[in-house]
């Protein structure tokens, strides 16, 4: 049985799902982040997959994943930046516990 | 043959890795349990022959971000406290199952017009005159540059002490 397309796009359903899940239900803010780079490391997945199956010679979804790994690394320093404040302020990163802001 | 072997074992690791950062009780070992799914995905980069995002995957999320997150877990001390859910996890469960149900039948239902060439191998070259030429994508890698400064300064501003 050869590889084709679909195999990596469902593997990168898979991945996404999985991140979906941990970034909807875990309470420990580090987690939320990790379960985030999860989801863009899946879609990188599809979008490398489509530019090798579709567009061989084009090389725009490797183009566009790099792309998301710039976005996602500027995302993880200021997300865990932000965290350490929380946690310089509040000792506690439990997303539960963080509403100052909410109304 | 080699490849579809190669495919599969990336694909259960990656898989296993993931649900490990999602269950494991230690937030230390979901943190590397998540650098193990960072690089089967370096591996499956090298499966779709796209050599130079597994070395970027490599050095960017495996080398950068995981010592990150890593260090913000040092950091934060939450690690004896264990990775709890909240209240929504069996809606959240529902949303999950129900997305993935979606897009796999999108997926296996839609014809894809795979092309009939073979993939271009090194493509550091190819690569490098899309990102930097003309008519390339020159302007969002200079976008991009300002993105990670701007990253870089607000990353600084807000954890620095007071």
């Amino acid at each position: 049985m050869t590889i084709g397309l679909e195999h990596y796009l469902v593997l990168s359903a898979v991945l996404f799902c999985i991140g979906l899940y941990g970034a909807l239900t875990k309470r420990n803010a580090v987690i939320i982040l990790m379960c985030i780079e999860l989801m863009l490391n899946s879609v990188n997945i599809s979008l490398v997959a489509f530019s090798s199956y579709i567009v061989p010679l084009l090389l725009t979804g490797q183009v566009f994943a790099i792309f998301v790994m710039v976005v996602a690394a500027a995302e993880v320093a200021v997300g865990l930046a932000i965290i350490l404040a929380i946690y310089r302020g509040l000792t506690d990163i439990d997303a539960n516990n963080i509403n100052l802001m909410k109304w | 043959m080699g490849l579809a072997a190669a495919f599969w074992i990336m694909a259960v690791v990656a898989v296993v890795a993931a649900l490990g950062v999602i269950f494991l009780r230690n937030v230390f070992r979901a943190a590397l349990s998540l650098v193990l799914c960072f690089i089967t995905v370096a591996g499956l980069y090298i499966t779709l022959s796209a050599d130079f995002l597994a070395a970027v995957q490599i050095l960017v999320y495996v080398g950068a971000i995981s010592v990150l997150i890593i260090l913000a877990i040092m950091m934060t001390r939450e690690v004896q406290q264990g990775n709890p859910s909240n209240k929504m996890k069996l809606p959240a469960f529902i949303v999950a199952v129900v997305l993935l149900g979606i897009m796999i039948y999108t997926v296996t239902a839609n014809s894809w017009q795979i092309a009939a060439e073979s993939p271009l191998t090194p493509t550091t070259v190819p690569l490098a005159a899309k990102l930097f030429s003309e008519s390339g994508f020159i302007l969002p890698v200079e976008i991009a540059a300002m993105l990670i400064l701007a990253a870089i300064l607000g990353a600084i501003v807000i954890a620095r002490e007071k």
